[in-house]
């Protein structure tokens, strides 16, 4: 029951998500024909090319045809590349979600330990500086990171690539190599927030009479972090897990032209540059889509952390 | 911890007035002459390949910062606050359109709004914090009604209504007086946010454009440079991290200061 009603909030966003997009799309000035063919074509060629693409129908005709398309998984051909859009975000599908899910790792790894240290010495000089380390974290923006690393690993000890990609499959090894400095930069910045959350989520459980019970059995506070207190502290940090999807992929769209990654960020800004509306429609509407749906998954995961939250 | 956050956003705010009235020189003067050079004392920070002074564009890129955030938490407030005063006022079903509506926006990235009204009115720093304004207006929107929801239940509502005063005047006069705090620790959260978009969009190229001094852009400029004169990229990133983790200080002192009371 639960599960259907949210099934059904997902397929309502995203509908709203792809009118929003189409929307936004629609009032962008300088249509592809007049790009196509110069500020100087006559206006007969340009209205027989807007006639041939279709951007003379209604805008309703024309979301409808692009919507109906979408869900079948057509996302239409590029006019400017003569391109299968699908084709070409899947293209650069990979480098962006190596980069999301690699950067995400890190975001974990690093929050995690943070957090929890920052609790566990709470309002004692240990927990202050892991505070203090999370905040400082949080105020530099990722491409700064990004730089800074590069300058570190790559200008002066040369261990580590500044730039570039190498597919997953043709060499996983150098696949890492390449995304080490990138997820790293954008995992400093989203673990230093997430530490802030696992931090009040682990201090808030370890006040809980549970807790209080397992510690007065004789449990040391590690011990009952350990074996109690990290799945119910899991819940709240899994959500914000889940919002922080979003600004991954902005972080990641940013970190792309840092680290010179053939992704979607480097694609849509192509795109936009071009005035390749389709193209452009069609990677926001990937992007948006993946957030909803991440935001969905993590809605079902905490009912499968949390069995209380199945029957409300 | 605020004082900390006074001290550091205060200090923003200085070099932005100070650049109002001094510079040590034009932060848009191009000196092919004195390009790249090392700090010395006719140029503290050292020029960048331009040979414009660094110190100069540091303390001028305030300003541009400043302007990011308060468009940002103006646009953000503007939509938000009214938004989920209602939502926190009606109730019901309206209420609940409004939320989801304003939480659709969550799954828009501000960097993908932020490319979007670029290609549509042009990259400028007024485009690029409207947009960031836009995605930050669900979280307005959620604060503004969870504290509605608070003062709802306290008798002065009850009285106010009972008076027969409607509802928009119960909304000015009572409910946003009484929501203005923890709105205030939200604005100071959203414009370390917006400063941190402001340096990102710049980056890209979709922020302020050139000559207006940026942290983010002069950022951008230094990359190419970073075998040779890393130091470029030293104070604009200095610069932005200051400014971020004085708002951010600033949000959480007032916060904690309102938990003890």
């Amino acid at each position: 029951m639960i599960l259907l009603r949210r099934t059904a909030v997902l397929a309502a966003s995203l509908a709203a998500a792809s009118a929003a997009v189409f929307a936004a799309c629609a009032v962008l000035p300088g249509d592809t024909a007049t790009v196509l063919l110069g500020d100087h074509a006559d206006p007969a060629s340009v209205a027989a090319l807007r006639h041939r693409l279709g951007t003379d129908r209604p805008l309703t005709a024309q979301y409808a045809g692009w919507a109906g398309a979408l869900l079948r998984g057509d996302l239409g051909v590029s006019p400017v590349s003569r391109l299968p859009v699908a084709a070409q975000i899947g293209d650069r599908l990979e480098v962006t979600l190596s980069l999301a899910l690699l950067g995400t790792l890190a975001a974990v790894a690093l929050a995690v330990p943070l957090g929890v240290l920052a609790a566990a010495h709470h309002r004692r000089p240990l927990g202050a500086a892991a505070s203090v380390l999370g905040q400082a974290g949080m105020a530099v923006p990722a491409f700064a990171a990004g730089i800074l690393l590069a300058y570190v690993f790559a200008v002066r000890l040369r261990v580590l690539p500044a730039g570039g990609y190498v597919p997953f499959l043709a060499d996983p090894g150098e696949w890492l190599r390449h995304l080490v400095l990138p997820a790293l930069a954008l995992g400093l910045v989203q673990g230093s927030v997430l530490s802030r959350y696992v931090r009040s989520a682990v201090l808030e459980v370890m006040r809980e009479d549970f807790v209080r019970t397992v510690r007065a059995a004789g449990s040391t506070w590690w011990g009952a972090l350990w074996r109690h207190g990290l799945r119910n502290a899991a819940v709240p940090v899994v959500t914000v897990l889940g919002l922080q999807i979003a600004s991954v992929l902005a972080g990641a769209i940013v970190i792309e032209s840092v680290f010179t990654l053939p992704g979607l960020g480097q694609l849509l800004l192509r795109a936009v540059a071009g005035r390749d509306l389709i193209l452009v429609q069609g990677t926001v509407m990937v992007l948006v889509a993946a957030v909803l749906v991440v935001n969905y998954l993590t809605d079902l995961l905490y009912l499968l952390l949390d069995p209380r939250l199945r029957t409300s | 911890m605020r004082t900390t956050g006074t001290i550091l956003a205060g200090l923003v705010v200085a070099m932005a007035l100070l650049s109002l009235a001094w510079t040590p020189y034009d932060p848009t003067a191009l000196d092919p002459a004195h390009t790249l050079l090392r700090p010395s004392g006719a140029h503290p920070l050292g020029t960048d390949d331009y040979g414009r002074d660094i110190l100069s564009m540091i303390l001028a890129g305030a300003r541009t910062t400043l302007y990011a955030g308060v468009v940002a938490v103006v646009v953000a407030a503007l939509a938000g606050v009214p938004l989920g005063v209602a939502a926190g006022m009606w109730r019901g079903w309206p209420s609940d359109v409004l939320m989801r509506g304003s939480d659709l926006l969550l799954a828009f990235p501000a960097v993908l709004l932020a490319i979007l009204l670029a290609a549509a009115f042009g990259a400028s720093t007024a485009t690029a914090m409207t947009a960031v304004g836009i995605a930050t207006v669900p979280l307005f929107a959620r604060v503004a009604r969870a504290a509605t929801l608070q003062v709802m239940t306290r008798e002065y509502i009850l009285a106010a209504r009972a008076a027969g005063r409607r509802a928009p005047g119960v909304a000015a006069r009572h409910v946003l007086p009484n929501i203005a705090s923890p709105l205030l620790i939200q604005a100071s959260a959203a414009f370390a946010i917006a400063i941190l978009a402001e340096a990102s969009l710049s980056y890209l190229g979709l922020g302020a454009q050139p000559p207006t001094p940026s942290w983010g852009r002069m950022l951008h400029d230094a990359q190419p440079h970073l075998f040779t004169a890393p130091r470029l990229a030293v104070w604009p990133g200095l610069a932005i991290a200051v400014a971020v983790l004085g708002f951010n200080l600033l949000g959480d002192g007032v916060r904690d200061a309102r938990d003890l009371t």
